[in-house]
Parts: structure tokens; sequence; C-alpha cells
């Protein structure tokens, strides 16, 4: 399917409009059952969403059990090594639970709270949004069950046991592929299922919508705070701003705030697992074509019925076949553009960023990293990057190891 | 005209004041060859109606039964343009009996809803239910199926009120199907007593017929649904015969048939000496 968009938007952040559509992507594809829940949680988040109490509140939880905001860092090492653009980091991953997974988790459990809800499923690829959810629901006090392929459950034990510590259920799906869609999939199941008293805290800005509009709206703090620090630091916006894409949200979250400023170039990566060649990986709009999955039309990995295809990553958490509705757009309407790095890329990035800046990354925002000295190189010595540092890679310490071909 | 089918059987079956007995399959499970004597043999066997499953990788309103089930059509290589195969073999030896198509929206986003719904008229398909594409997002698919003049059927369900009940009927036609629980398919079980009051807002609302389904597995509930709705469907509990039937190494068609002889008699049965509810 090709877009029809065709002009740009003159806002691009007036999408998406009332139908959840950001041009042809996005949209409710979901089954009747959950239709009155999915229009019930629009008008919840609307007026949530206007209700000042409700900012201030969400506010207060960022700062001050968050740890927000996050610290923009001049990597003054990477930058010398690449040899190109000045290098900052926006360091998601010193937030409470390692990651930027929680600035949703906690303005989404407001939300249930508000909507009166009184049971919290989730999925999690990598358990970082399960452990971000585990640990909002411990703070209120709300049951929690999440949803995670049995095929993950067995490569991210230490999250998997973090979640238990937080006295939250993690069930292992074993149905299809045992990953992250399946999870979905499995949650989904849960919510149609149990109609009346749960909320489903989906973790990245894709889904039927609200979520993806809902998700970014949560996630763009990272990309509004970027403006201030580089603001007070540089005197001006960056040239480019580097992000990895799973479902997109850490990536939303730091572009979104950017859409208006032209001049400003948002770089999306996706993980290119063993290779694009290889048909082994998790770039959806690199090696994918639009089609509907999990409540919303985007890009996806499927084969040529429409059937949908494994992704490969050794990242857990960019280990989907889709990815978030409003990146599919902002690829067709070219105001973002989307590279990819393979496994191998990613690992050597997550040393190089350990050696010279004692950062150990999240495998996912590694795949960032691997882009960023193209990124640099590209801009020029004048110009200016940051890079979302989305996650902490204190989990991934034995998926590295095995690569390398250690034992820990 | 196809539609027609659904409408004709209906009228014929008020005429005879019992309910219908609707079979879902999938088709491709376990194998296309079994799939397709099945098939053949549903009418017979007492189905009224059919419903056959279009599988898809990822169908997340389906309890485990039929997952497995898609998942076995999938790995034997099960193809959209095989299930419109099989329902033109079928038309060969029956022409009366309405099929329903039933499955998720990726496979046909991938044909194209104006090709599909052509090829799918042509080969003798009356309906589609496409479980993941609500009113909301099914104006391109609605028009591609009224050109093509197969039906578009829709699920009511226990969230849908009188609301969300008008919504839903717009553009619909043949019958609507009613989802008696809130939850996957083949897990929860349906009582008949808390469906009817709903059976009833629904055929208010759409002026159809009323079929109800999800979680009827028993020849005892069947005829319980059949009492109080227009039709009753069962499918879970079909698919899993053929799941036992592959495990045990038995006739899978003699085995799935002869579940649905037991379900449709105790369907036709269900009214006699009760005045016609409709």
């Amino acid at each position: 399917m090709s877009s029809k968009t065709g002009a740009l938007p003159n806002d691009y952040a007036a999408f998406p409009d009332a139908n959840g559509r950001f041009g042809d992507f996005g949209g409710r594809y979901v089954p009747e059952t959950l239709m009155p829940l999915v229009h019930e949680l629009d008008a919840a988040y609307r007026a949530a969403k206007a209700d000042p109490a409700f900012k201030t509140e969400l506010d207060s939880f960022l700062t001050h059990y968050v740890g927000r905001p996050s610290p923009l860092y001049f990597a003054e090492r990477l930058t010398a090594h690449f040899g190109g653009a000045k290098i900052y980091l926006k360091r998601e991953e010193l937030n409470h639970t390692g990651s930027h997974k929680i600035n949703n988790c906690m303005g989404q459990i407001l939300l249930a709270m508000r909507m009166g809800k009184t049971r919290i499923i989730a999925e999690t690829g990598a358990g970082q949004h399960g452990v971000a959810t585990a640990t909002v629901c411990a703070r209120f006090g709300l049951p929690c069950v999440v949803y995670m392929g049995a095929v993950d459950v067995e490569r991210q034990k230490p999250n998997v046991f973090r979640m238990n510590l937080l006295g939250a259920e993690v069930r292992a799906v074993t149905s299809g592929s045992a990953t992250l869609k399946d999870a979905m999939n499995e949650a989904l199941r849960d919510w149609v299922t149990n109609v009346e008293d749960t909320y489903y805290l989906i973790g990245t800005a894709a889904g039927m919508h609200p979520y993806p509009e809902m998700v970014r709206d949560f996630q763009s703090v990272i990309g509004r705070e970027v403006r201030e620090q580089i603001m007070a630091m540089e005197g001006r916006l960056p040239d480019a701003v580097v992000a990895c894409i799973g479902g997109g949200s850490n990536a939303i979250g730091i572009f979104h705030p950017f859409l208006a400023d032209e001049g400003v170039k948002l770089i999306g990566v996706e993980a290119a697992g063993q290779g694009m060649e290889t048909g082994r990986h998790a770039a959806a709009i690199n090696g994918g074509r639009p089609g509907v999955l999990h409540g919303n039309m985007t890009y996806l990995i499927q084969d040529r019925e429409g059937q949908i295809e494994e992704a490969h990553s050794i990242s857990a958490g960019l280990d989907y076949p889709g990815v978030g509705p409003e990146h599919s757009w902002l690829h067709d309407v070219g105001r973002a553009t989307y590279l990819t790095a393979t496994d191998l890329e990613s690992l050597d990035a997550f040393k190089l960023c350990a050696e010279l800046e004692g950062i150990l990354p999240a495998i996912e925002s590694a795949h960032a990293l691997a882009r960023l000295g193209d990124v640099a190189r590209d801009i020029g010595k004048d110009g200016i990057v940051v890079l979302n540092l989305s996650g902490r890679g204190d989990k991934d310490v034995a998926t590295v190891a095995a690569h390398l071909g250690m034992e820990i | 005209m196809t539609t027609a089918r659904i409408d004709k059987r209906f009228a014929d079956l008020k005429a005879e004041g019992r309910g219908a007995f609707v079979a879902y399959v999938m088709a491709g499970d376990p194998d296309l060859a079994t799939a397709t004597k099945i098939l053949a043999g549903l009418p017979a066997a007492g189905a009224d109606l059919i419903e056959l499953g279009f599988p898809f990788s990822d169908p997340m309103a389906e309890g485990p039964p039929i997952q497995r089930a898609a998942q076995r059509a999938l790995a034997k290589g099960m193809t959209l343009k095989g299930v419109l195969d099989m329902v033109r073999v079928f038309r060969k030896t029956d022409q009366t009996t309405p099929i329903i198509l039933m499955g998720y929206t990726n496979p046909l986003v991938t044909w194209g809803y104006e090709a599909f719904a052509r090829d799918a008229g042509e080969a003798g398909v009356d309906g589609i239910i496409v479980v993941d594409t609500p009113p909301e997002e099914a104006e391109g698919l609605a028009d591609a199926l009224d050109a093509a003049q197969v039906s578009l059927i829709r699920l009511a369900t226990p969230t849908s009120d009188d609301a969300r009940l008008a919504t839903i009927v717009r553009r619909t036609s043949g019958f609507v199907y009613y989802v008696s629980v809130a939850g996957v398919t083949g897990v929860k079980a349906a009582n008949a007593e808390q469906v009817a009051p709903h059976v009833e807002r629904v055929r208010k609302a759409s002026g159809l017929p009323v079929a109800v389904g999800f979680g009827i597995r028993t020849p005892e509930m069947a005829a319980a649904i059949a009492r109080v709705a227009d039709a009753a469907v069962v499918g879970s509990a079909l698919v899993d015969e053929i799941a036992e039937a592959v495990e045990m190494n038995e006739d899978v068609t003699e085995r799935v048939l002869l579940k649905v002889s037991s379900l449709a008699k105790a369907v036709r049965g269900a009214r006699v000496g009760q005045k016609a509810t409709v």
C-alpha cells in the first residue's frame, strides 16, 4: 500500500486525527468487545490531558520518584573518537528502573487510577517495560500481571526476578513464536476477557489509538528537556537527534518536540539483526511493508500472504515485527530517516561506549550508538548531535558475554 | 446474488420453527485434503450455515484451540487463495448452504479489499467476519463487499450498549453474530439465560437474525442457545475434535462430522413443543 498523505502537513504535531490516524497509519483495529473500552480510554485520556491537576501530579512523581530531569551529557571522548559533530547523550538510563520506560508507566498508572481500574496488565520484551510497570504497580498498590514470551523469559532472567521481587506475576507466553508479539497477543486476550476491572498498560508507542499518541505524549518529556538543556548548554538546537527503534517509544519521545524544527534531523535506528540481506532482522520500516497488527496499520515484517513473521534481534527490546504508526508516517512523509544496525555493530558500539564513556548502554540503545559515528561525521565538526541513551546495559551483560564467547 | 443464500436459509428455518446450527472449522486444518472433505460433509451432518476460518499468525481474539488450528493450517501451507479454492470446490456440490469466512484483517489488506471481495463473491462466499475490523475501520472493506454483494457480518458483544449497537448494525447484513461472553473463543462458557435479553436487544437494533457463539461446547448448551437465538455457533469444540483425532491417529473427518451431527440434532430438537420465538 502506498501512502495517500502526499503533501507535507503544515503541523506535524497536529497528528493523530480524531480517528487515531497519522496519514494512512494508526487506527483502532481491535475486536468489538474492546471498542467501548478503547473509546472510554480515549475520553479519559483527553480529560486527564486537559486537567492541570493531572499534570501537576505526574510532574511531581517524575521529579521525586523517577528522578527527572535526566542529564544531557557532553560525551567528550565519543566526540573525539568519531571526529565529527559534538555528541550529547540524553541519560534516560539514569531514570529509576534504568530506562525511559518509567516515564510512560507513571503517566498511564495515574490515568488507570483516575479511571477506577484495579488490575494492571502489560506485555514486555526485554523486561524493561515489565519492570517499570511492576514498579509503579508496587508503588500504588495495584496487582500486576506481565506477559512475556517464554523465549524472552529465558534470555532475560534477571528482569523476571526483578518483576517477581516487585510483586508482579510474570506469565510466560508459549503461543506463536513466544516473543514480544505473542506477549502482546496474550495481553490483548487477557484484556478482552477481563473488561470490567483491567487496565492494559502498553509499553510502546504502538497498538490501537489512543496508545500511540498517549505513550508519545508521556515520553515527550525527553525531547522537551533536551530542548531546554541544549539551549542552556549550546544556545541552539541540535543538528540531529538519534534514537533506536523497536516499537519506537524512546525515539518518538525525543523526536516529537522537534517535529516542527525542520533544521533538526531526526534519525531512527532499527535492528538489522544478523543483516538485512539474511532476512533475520527486526527492521519493520526498512524491511517490511504496511499492514495491520495489534490494533494499528503500520509497517510490519510479514510474508507475501500477510502472515506476520518472526523478528530477529540480539536485543529483546527491539525484537518486534512492527513499529509505532507515527514512525511509519514520519518515514513516508520524509520527516524522519530510518537507518539500521546489525547485532555485531551494536555489540561493538556497546563496548565502545563502555570503554570511552564509562557507561554500559542497553543493547537496544547500542543500536543507535552504532550509527552515531556516521551521523556525527556527516553533520561535521561544527554540528551538534543528541543521542537518546534510552536504557542501561546491566541487564545485557550475559548476552554480551555469550556473544564474546565468555562465561560469567 | 450470493447474500440471498443467508436470507433464504434463515427464512426457511424460521418457517420450520427451529434455530440454525452453525459449524465453524478452520480452512486447511489439519491439512487441505482433510479440511476439504470435512467441509463437503458438513451440510449432510446437519450444519445449516458454515463459518470457515482463514488462518492468521496472530489471532488476538482466539483461545488456544483456534490458535493451534490456525498454526496447523499455516504449517501445512494454507493461503487465503487456498481458502477460496476450498469454497469453489464446495460450491460444485452445494449451492444452498451459506459460507461465512471468519478471520483477521491483515491477509485481506495484503490481497486488497476490492480484489478480495470480488474473488470471494465469485468463489461462492456469502459473508465475512473480520474480527479486528470494527465499524470505525470498516468503510473501505464495506464498500468493497457491497460492490461484490458479500455480507459484512458484525460482532455484537456483552460490552455493546445500545448506542454502540446502533453503530455496529450500520452496513451489516445477513445476520449479527452475538459474542456470548467477554473473552476469547472457546474458554468461558455461554449461559443461555444471560444471553437471551441481549439477543432480543440485538434483534431489535438490527432487524436481522442473531447467531450466538463463543463458549458453546456441548449439545445441551447448543440446544439452550438455539431456544433463545436464531442460530448457535460451535467452533472450538469442533476444532478440538480435529486436534484429538489427529493425535489419536483416528479418522479426522468421521470424528468431527459425528460431533457436528450430535450438535445439530440437539439444535433441531431444541424447540420441539415450544412456540417459535422469532
